[in-house]
């Protein structure tokens, strides 16, 4: 079942491509179905797999036997959750892209190929399989953003693009090690897991590799293509860019680099949480100083995600299950927020800069709008009720034991965050308007924005209103046998 | 009882629709249901016991510890009946809005719901939530229809009282993390018997601190929390903006409703939980709420606008509270006896918190009254010899500023004594200082009755129009518990003395 | 005779070859081009189908005297490649006007693959040289054959000039080999040199060999003719020149070296250098990728991209052979083939741009997506497959070459830092890559397009390009997401000798 997400996306992609006609209708409107129907495949599969423990089979077929590749497709709780994560967020994609009339075919098609992608990273058992999808996802986000994005879109296209490919060759170079290493014969996560790479091997493989993925995680220094990405793309990109893609390099972070070389993450524990609070801290500041709203959305993915990364940082249960939640809650949240700023607000008012919105009285024009985005502030800040508090809560308790000192900076990050937030709503939808009407009214919000937008904060209300939802699917996939290494590097 | 008011926001905000009579009277009957619900409450309360009664319970987090429980003790209960009686009062307060009054009254009945939800709450976790959900209605209430400066004032409040509870929550974590629970029932009984020093110390040994310094440094991170709620000094400087900034009827729920929220933290968690801690660093907490009396009435003192006086005594107040909340952790030359004087302070707080709530309400709702009339002038120098022309006002006035001053007779009387009779024998210096505050209080009190009522009477307002019908149906009732309370204080103390009986016990090992 | 028995693809292409010069010359003279272009192409692409077919129905296994011709499972599986390259060549050269010797052309074409196969299956030196010139001297005429064109002429005596003086290098360099071991024959050449492996004479001999097999499959710094015969070139030509070449190249250089000059491999391990050919291959490899990806990121013309692109990706093969193993050889033959095809494709898009536009800049590519979906798509699988993007063939072939040479010096990683300064140069690649593609998919097509009008009168054998070439693409995708079949054929025939 779960693996007719992947099947059924690319199938998508290939239909909305040949469909005949010009106008946008029918190819949505495929598009949609194919989403919802992804999504419910997810969803069903996760219910179907149950909390069981450890890396359960999905598919399994001999693919390229002479390097040991297989095509091997399992699932743990963790994958679940992402791969919820991905269904819902495609969903409401499509839903805030119902506006799009320039080329609507290729959007729709390369819209299903990079979630067919996004659901192949998650779902895969194998080293060289994961490898193959999560490169296959970089060219439709090229694309996505070059045609149909906004802000000096090719450059951002080319820089994401770019940084990206370098991410994956590094981890490139790590797997063709790795598999050398351990004798040559299987590209299989779970046997690889159970290799003991010697410690000499892990202290520089795994840095290469773990950076290699956290590239496209954000991590701090190497995190600019974010926000000039995410700025650059249209809606329905960004939303699946921070909100889905992200996720795909803290996961390949945590299931390959810190799963296989567990000795090596640990040497390198320390600077990674010092980047980490790093990335938090300084994202917020800058973030609090944009002028452009989508930037300071952007800014405060790369500070949410550092929060990712200081639970992996902190290596200890609490910690990685907070990191994971986390995972799962900014992806929501930020599809919210880019879906305002971009869809509801930018798309009528044809203007980001803060100052100019403060005059528009957006309150009162767009009061939808307004109450998403406060809602949507309200989880971005970490408030409880939303699923960003439990999320966050528990990586501050797993890094309490190692990093006292971080832990309290990345406390200053939260207050700086719901600074900039409030910040951002405050001038955008609460500005003090002028004595003038604009010429013009602005067009409501419509069915299709308003249903995305309701999925979007039902589920941020009921994941953190009932986090044990995705903490049953999280908790125990992380006591599986495949973490044992990371565990005993751990001690937990 | 948390479900009521959020029912009545939700109602409020979809059927209370662009008509404000309607909205008005969505609002008014939740209020009422939340009251009579209170009320039934505190019926069923038995007020012998002093343990935590009518409890629900359910798991929420399992992996994590975390319970929905629920509980009410007798200084939950009369801060229930405290919020259920005040926000109605608040909601009818003569407030200029204008617009939206739906959205208006249904912030409101979120902010009740999540006070009632912070007051009832037995976990940490449950707790906080509520905790930080009242700072969104409170927000908006104040940025949406306050007064001039009111973004900012707006902007202050939250970020200031966010940053405390960051300090708070990363506290609470720190201790979760050494002790593995939530639960503040669990986490008292381990503060009393040292169990969450050597707990803390052994799991996070950090910068070779000692174990005693270390649950100090935790125990100033849960104390910064509260003391920018409450607030203490030098921490308060969100309040005067906020509070006059505030249309009335706000003013009303954050000042007789929200501050009570920190000391009702102060009493339900620190105390428990810290008292050691407290004690240790007994003399500069006790001068840190002294200080905070005295400069806030010089403050009020100073003032000319009223409503920003009303909020510095606000401050005052609250800040006897606070120096009757450390001193009853104190211990004096090592003996630890003196249990009629701990028993004597914290009812005193209890019941000066109920008292200052009731009084602050009224007070506030004349300075609506006298706003309404003078199109927002609150000024004193604005004012005279009012008393010619308003005498019901003017009378009904001074009964509350009276109240508020602590005249005996009335409810402010009692709360006050019972402290200052407690710290007096716990804290002598202190004490002393703080009553200085009281002095200057009446100074500024009489000043304001001098300026406005009496004296030559200010031309401007000669057709000033006296109480009219509904006024006084809404002040008269706040008035009488005023006396009430003043004349027959076992009214209120039976709820809680066993209670505080019980704490004082804890606090006297 | 043995010859004829072990010849018989060779002879059928020859007798091609002249059958269609024949039916040129007699019949066709006062055709209109496009029928004599359709005719002769499908003649000749027949030909090379029906070798094909013979090989793999009827194979004829053995060796002639002196290993004038050697032919085993691998050789039989390389001349099949090749075969099929020039195809592919054949067809997509179908709806060209560049020339009116149509019949030579085709003929020529032939000739070059005869050269190619008998090189592929040489193993005597003498017999190696006279297959290179035969195939190195049609491909000079083929590539000057455009007579309209000044840069047509410009590229072809380039092209000739560097490969005169490389054939002298590499012939002096087997006449010194000659000289030092007494035998002509590749299987013997390594006995005779163990234990003479530092001798001045054999490193000179070695040297100059690389040198001249350096030129053939464009390694800096022997590179210099490429970009221009690339670009100058008529399209055809310049196809099977980056690609049957290039095969057929690659696989003599890596016989050669791991058979002929075994007891002289020495070592390119970090920090563990020793003479040999394998660090001289090396320091090939790495300068080529590095140039030529560097050099690629400023061109303007597709065609010079391409040129460039060529040259890394030689580079990238030459780190498989330094793994001096079966699986090393292999990996090559898969991504020469793979490569190949996808080269022949991109220049196909190429040649039908240049029709529409009369230009192959990247300016001229605007909007191909709105002029021609189909092609514009196709142009996608190729480009990304030169990338490296999964599910397509260059992303496994480039994986496997260099696993291949991480796994064979001993599972040792003693390769890892080439490998790296690959996947590394590998990354800037996409840049150019994408460039390419942002003008086809991204800017919007010129205003003065007479686009609608060049579709309606597409004669008939355009068609057979645009055919050829979607077939392509669906190759390189295929081989992409299944390439165990492709990988087991030559893993199999490796094995088999």
């Amino acid at each position: 079942m779960l693996a007719w997400t992947i099947y059924l996306s690319f199938l998508g992609a290939a239909a909305v491509l040949l469909l005949p006609g010009r106008h946008a209708g029918a190819h949505r409107r495929v598009a949609l179905w194919i989403a919802l129907a992804g999504c419910l495949c997810g969803i069903f599969g996760a219910v179907e797999q149950g909390t069981g423990t450890g890396f359960v089979e999905v598919a399994r077929r001999s693919w390229i036997p002479a390097i040991g590749a297989d095509y091997f497709l399992a699932a743990d709780g963790i994958s679940l959750v992402l791969v919820i994560l991905t269904g819902i967020a495609a969903v409401a994609g499509i839903l805030f892209s119902w506006n799009i009339e320039h080329r609507p075919r290729e959007f729709f098609a390369f819209y299903l190929v990079l979630i067919g992608g996004v659901y192949g990273v998650f779902l895969s058992g194998d080293l060289f399989l994961l490898f193959v999808f999560y490169e296959l996802a970089i060219i439709p986000k090229y694309f996505l953003i070059a045609i149909w994005g906004s802000t000096q879109r090719e450059y951002g296209a080319m820089k994401l693009a770019l940084y990206s490919f370098v991410g994956s060759a590094m981890v490139l170079a790590g797997l063709l090690a790795a598999y050398v290493v351990s004798g040559g014969t299987t590209f299989d996560l779970q046997r690889l897991a159970q290799f003991q790479f010697p410690e000499s091997f892990q202290q520089w493989a795994f840095p290469l590799v773990f950076v290699g993925f956290a590239i496209l995680a954000g991590l701090w220094p190497l995190h600019s293509w974010a926000p000039t990405g995410h700025v650059a793309a249209p809606t329905a990109a960004s939303m699946l860019l921070a909100g889905v893609v992200m996720k795909l390099g803290a996961y390949g972070a945590l299931r390959v680099a810190m799963v296989l070389f567990p000795e090596g993450f640990k040497l390198w524990q320390g600077p990674l949480a010092a980047l980490a609070v790093i990335g938090i801290v300084y994202a917020a500041m800058v973030a609090l100083t944009q002028r452009d709203f989508k930037f300071v959305i952007g800014y405060s993915s790369v500070s949410h995600m550092g929060f990712v990364l200081l639970g992996f940082a902190a290596l200890n249960e609490t910690a990685l299950s907070g990191a994971v939640l986390q995972m799962f809650s900014h992806g929501i949240i930020a599809g919210l927020l880019f879906a305002v700023v971009g869809r509801m607000v930018y798309d009528r008012t044809h203007t980001r800069d803060l100052h100019e919105l403060e005059g528009m009285g957006l309150q009162h024009a767009l009061p939808f709008a307004a109450f998403t985005f406060v809602v949507a502030g309200a989880a971005s800040m970490g408030l409880p009720g939303f699923s960003g508090f439990v999320a966050e809560l528990q990586v501050l308790i797993g890094a309490w034991q190692s990093y006292p000192t971080v832990t309290v900076l990345a406390g200053l990050g939260i207050v700086i965050g719901a600074a900039y937030t409030m910040r951002a709503m405050l001038k955008a939808f609460f500005g003090e308007q002028p004595a003038q009407q604009p010429a013009h009214p602005l067009p409501p919000i419509s069915l299709p924005e308003q249903t995305g937008a309701i999925l979007l904060m039902a589920t941020t209300l009921v994941v953190g209103l009932y986090s044990r939802l995705l903490l049953d699917l999280i908790v125990p996939a992380l006591r599986s046998p495949m973490f044992d290494g990371l565990r005993k590097a751990g001690g937990w | 009882m948390t479900a009521v008011p959020l029912a009545g926001a939700a109602a409020t905000a979809i059927f209370g629709g662009s008509s404000a009579q309607r909205a008005h009277k969505i609002a008014l009957c939740s209020c009422l249901a939340s009251l009579v619900l209170a009320i039934l409450l505190r019926l069923r309360f038995d007020e012998t016991s002093a343990g935590i009664q009518l409890t629900e319970r359910a798991v929420w987090i399992p992996s994590l510890g975390i319970e929905y429980l629920l509980g009410v003790d007798g200084l939950s209960i009369m801060l229930l009946l405290l919020t259920a009686i005040v926000t109605p009062l608040a909601l009818m307060a003569p407030s200029r809005i204008q617009e939206r009054h739906s959205a208006f009254y249904s912030l409101a009945l979120f902010l009740q719901a999540a006070l009632f939800g912070a007051f009832t709450a037995l976990n940490f976790f449950h707790w906080f939530i509520f905790w930080e959900l009242s700072l969104i209605p409170a927000f908006f209430l104040i940025k949406l229809w306050g007064g001039q400066a009111r973004g900012r004032a707006a902007l202050q409040f939250f970020l200031y009282t966010l940053a405390g509870s960051v300090c708070m929550l990363l506290a609470f974590l720190a201790i979760f993390h050494a002790t593995g629970t939530f639960d503040f029932e669990r986490l008292a009984e381990m503060g009393r018997s040292g169990y969450l020093k050597s707990a803390l110390a052994a799991r996070l040994g950090w910068y070779s601190l000692s174990s005693g310094e270390l649950a100090a440094v935790i125990f100033l991170g849960v104390l910064i929390g509260f003391a920018v709620k409450v607030p203490l000094m030098p921490l308060h400087t969100w309040l005067p903006p906020a509070y006059t900034e505030a249309p009335v009827g706000v003013t009303i729920l954050l000042t007789a409703l929200m501050s009570k929220l920190g000391v009702y933290g102060v009493a339900r968690i620190v105390l428990p939980i810290f008292s050691w801690q407290i004690s240790q660093l007994l003399t500069p907490l006790l001068w840190v709420a002294a200080i905070t009396s005295v400069a806030a009435a010089c403050a009020a003192f100073a003032q000319r606008d009223i409503k920003r006086m009303l909020a510095y005594s606000s401050i005052n107040h609250l800040g006897y509270c606070m120096l009757g909340l450390f001193a009853a952790c104190g211990t004096i030359q090592g003996t630890s006896a003196l249990f009629t004087e701990r028993t004597a302070i914290l009812n005193g707080v209890a019941f000066l918190m109920f008292s200052h709530g009731i009084t602050a309400t009224a007070l506030f709702c004349f300075v609506g009254f006298l706003e309404s009339r003078t199109g927002g002038l609150r000024s004193i120098d604005d004012f005279g010899g009012l008393r010619q022309i308003v005498p019901v006002f003017c009378g009904l006035m001074g009964i509350s500023l009276m109240a508020s001053l602590g005249l005996p007779g009335l409810s402010g009387f009692i709360g006050e004594f019972l402290i200052f009779k407690g710290v007096f024998a716990l804290a002598p210096w202190p004490a002393a200082f703080a009553a200085l505050g009281l002095l200057i209080t009446a100074v500024y009190v009489l000043t304001l009755l001098q300026k406005v009522f009496h004296g030559p009477l200010n031309e401007r307002w000669r057709s000033m129009p006296d109480l009219n019908q509904q006024e006084r149906l809404l002040i008269l009732p706040v008035i009488a518990i005023m006396f009430l309370l003043g004349l027959w204080p076992a009214l209120a103390l039976d709820i809680f003395n066993a209670n505080m009986s019980f704490l004082a016990l804890e606090l006297s090992f | 005779m043995d010859i004829l028995r072990l010849a018989r693809p060779e002879a059928l292409l020859a007798g091609a070859a002249l059958l269609i010069m024949a039916v040129d010359f007699l019949v066709l003279r006062r055709q209109p081009q496009w029928i004599r272009m359709g005719l002769l192409s499908w003649l000749a692409a027949l030909s090379c189908a029906a070798a094909i077919v013979l090989m793999a129905y009827y194979p004829a296994f053995g060796r002639l005297p002196g290993g004038m011709m050697t032919i085993n499972w691998t050789t039989q599986l390389v001349k099949m490649g090749l075969l099929l390259l020039s195809l592919f060549t054949i067809l997509i050269s179908a709806d060209t006007d560049f020339t009116e010797h149509v019949g030579e052309y085709f003929a020529l074409i032939l000739f070059a693959t005869i050269g190619m196969t008998l090189l592929a299956s040489a193993e005597n030196l003498l017999m190696l040289f006279v297959a290179l010139e035969l195939s190195s001297l049609s491909l000079y005429i083929l590539a000057a054959f455009n007579k309209q064109d000044a840069n047509s002429a410009e590229a072809a005596l380039k092209y000739f000039l560097f490969g005169g003086m490389a054939a002298a290098f590499m012939l002096f360099g087997m006449s010194l080999l000659y000289g030092a071991c007494g035998t002509l024959q590749l299987s013997e050449l390594s006995a005779r040199l163990n234990g003479h492996g530092t001798d001045l004479l054999a490193i000179t001999a070695l040297v100059m060999i690389v040198i001249g097999f350096g030129f053939k499959v464009a390694a800096v710094p022997f590179h210099l003719w490429a970009p221009d015969a690339y670009q100058g070139a008529p399209t055809p030509s310049a196809a099977l020149i980056a690609s049957g070449s290039k095969l057929a190249g690659f696989f003599i250089l890596g016989k050669f070296m791991m058979a002929g000059f075994s007891s002289m491999k020495g070592s390119a391990a970090w920090q563990d250098f020793a003479t040999g050919w394998v660090p001289l291959l090396a320091l090939l490899a790495l300068l080529s990728m590095v140039l030529g990806n560097l050099a690629a990121i400023v061109q303007s013309n597709v065609r010079r991209l391409l040129a460039f692109s060529a040259i890394a990706h030689g580079g990238y093969t030459l780190i498989a052979l330094l793994s001096n193993s079966p699986e090393g050889m292999a990996a090559v033959i898969f991504y020469m083939i793979v490569y190949g095809l996808t080269v022949i494709g991109a220049f196909g898009v190429v040649a039908c741009v240049e029709r529409e536009t009369g230009g192959a800049t990247m300016a001229d590519f605007a909007g191909l997506a709105r002029r021609s979906p189909v092609l514009a798509v196709c142009l996608l699988i190729f480009f990304l497959s030169l990338a490296g993007i999964p599910p397509l063939g260059g992303f496994f072939g480039k994986f496997y070459l260099f696993l291949a040479a991480l796994k064979h010096p001993g599972n040792s990683l003693d390769l890892l830092w080439l490998v790296a300064v690959a996947i590394a140069t590998s990354t800037i690649s996409l840049y150019y890559y994408l460039q390419v593609l942002k003008h086809a998919f991204v800017s919007p097509p010129p205003q003065s397009t007479a686009s609608p009008n060049a579709n309606a009168q597409v004669p008939p054998a355009q068609s057979t390009a645009v055919w050829s070439i979607v077939l392509l693409a669906f190759a390189v995708l295929a081989i992409g997401c299944f390439p165990q079949w492709l990988l087991n054929l030559i893993l199999t025939s490796l094995r088999f000798g």
